[in-house]
């Protein structure tokens, strides 16, 4: 999972990044299985795999992209860019290292996740209800915003 | 055995491949690509503590992975508002490219 996602970064032409990020995305929903949260790997799979990236080489493919040229690369920034990253998975490292829960390992289920869609459900309708509501208006807002957006100024 | 530790440090280095591909890259596609990344790893990390948090009843503690559930919605309107910006901003200049874009440099 992790070379694929790298290969998103290093590849200089966005169908192969695109399609780089499909395996990732895959390979995650995988992870997810294994921490026996199955509806969340479906959808995983589902809206990223299949949703978010046909998205992604659709778009790709109507602007009709051809590999980056080779520009000059600004060395000082992609330096800075890269040290900046290093730093920062040198303080995840010192950070985990140092949290003592890390260091156990899961504990045993007493009981199956296979009704983990019920669950989530009842507390998505339940706990947070009005979160879910606020939810749906930002996806209505996204919709109308996406589809203004793309319009053509017909004045 | 898997302890949450390496779950959290793969999630760690998903979130800084992304965090680099935004410093570095300069293509918005990649870049919003590269952020799609940077979700993921932690909605991984929350995952693996929902996960560790076992309930007396013996289930996953379920409030995160109806975060997880959120952050997911909010990626994808993300993503379509994004494109969305990403194609009137190729119709008016012909590129995708950030150098190119720099009107509101002062």
């Amino acid at each position: 999972m992790l070379v694929f996602g790298a290969a998103v970064v290093i590849n200089r032409s966005p169908v192969a990044s695109a399609l780089s990020l499909v395996v990732s995305f895959l390979a995650l929903a995988a992870l997810f299985m294994s921490l026996d949260a199955y509806f969340i790997g479906v959808i995983q799979v589902l809206v990223y795999a299949g949703a978010i990236m046909v998205l992604f080489l659709f778009i790709i493919m109507l602007l009709d992209l051809r590999a980056e040229k080779l520009r000059k690369i600004n060395w000082i920034a992609s330096a800075g860019g890269v040290a900046v990253a290093l730093a920062l998975i040198i303080q995840i490292f010192s950070v985990v290292g140092r949290f003592q829960a890390a260091k156990q390992s899961f504990p045993p289920l007493a009981r199956s996740t296979s009704d983990d869609v019920h669950r989530i459900g009842l507390l998505l309708f339940d706990n947070y209800n009005l979160p879910f509501q606020i939810i749906g208006v930002l996806i209505l807002v996204a919709t109308i915003g996406a589809v203004m957006l793309s319009r053509r100024e017909t004045r | 055995m898997v302890t949450l530790g390496d779950y959290l440090v793969v999630s760690g280095m998903l979130f800084t491949i992304g965090f680099a591909g935004v410093m570095v890259r300069r293509n918005i596609i990649i870049i919003l690509m590269a952020l799609e990344l940077m979700l993921n790893a932690a909605n991984l990390s929350l995952v693996a503590f929902s996960r560790f948090h076992v309930d007396p009843s013996g289930a996953p503690n379920y409030n995160a992975q109806v975060f997880v559930f959120f952050v997911i919605t909010v990626a994808a309107a993300e993503v379509a508002v994004g494109l969305a910006i990403v194609v009137a901003l190729f119709r008016l200049r012909q590129t995708i490219h950030v150098e190119d874009i720099t009107s509101l440099k002062f």
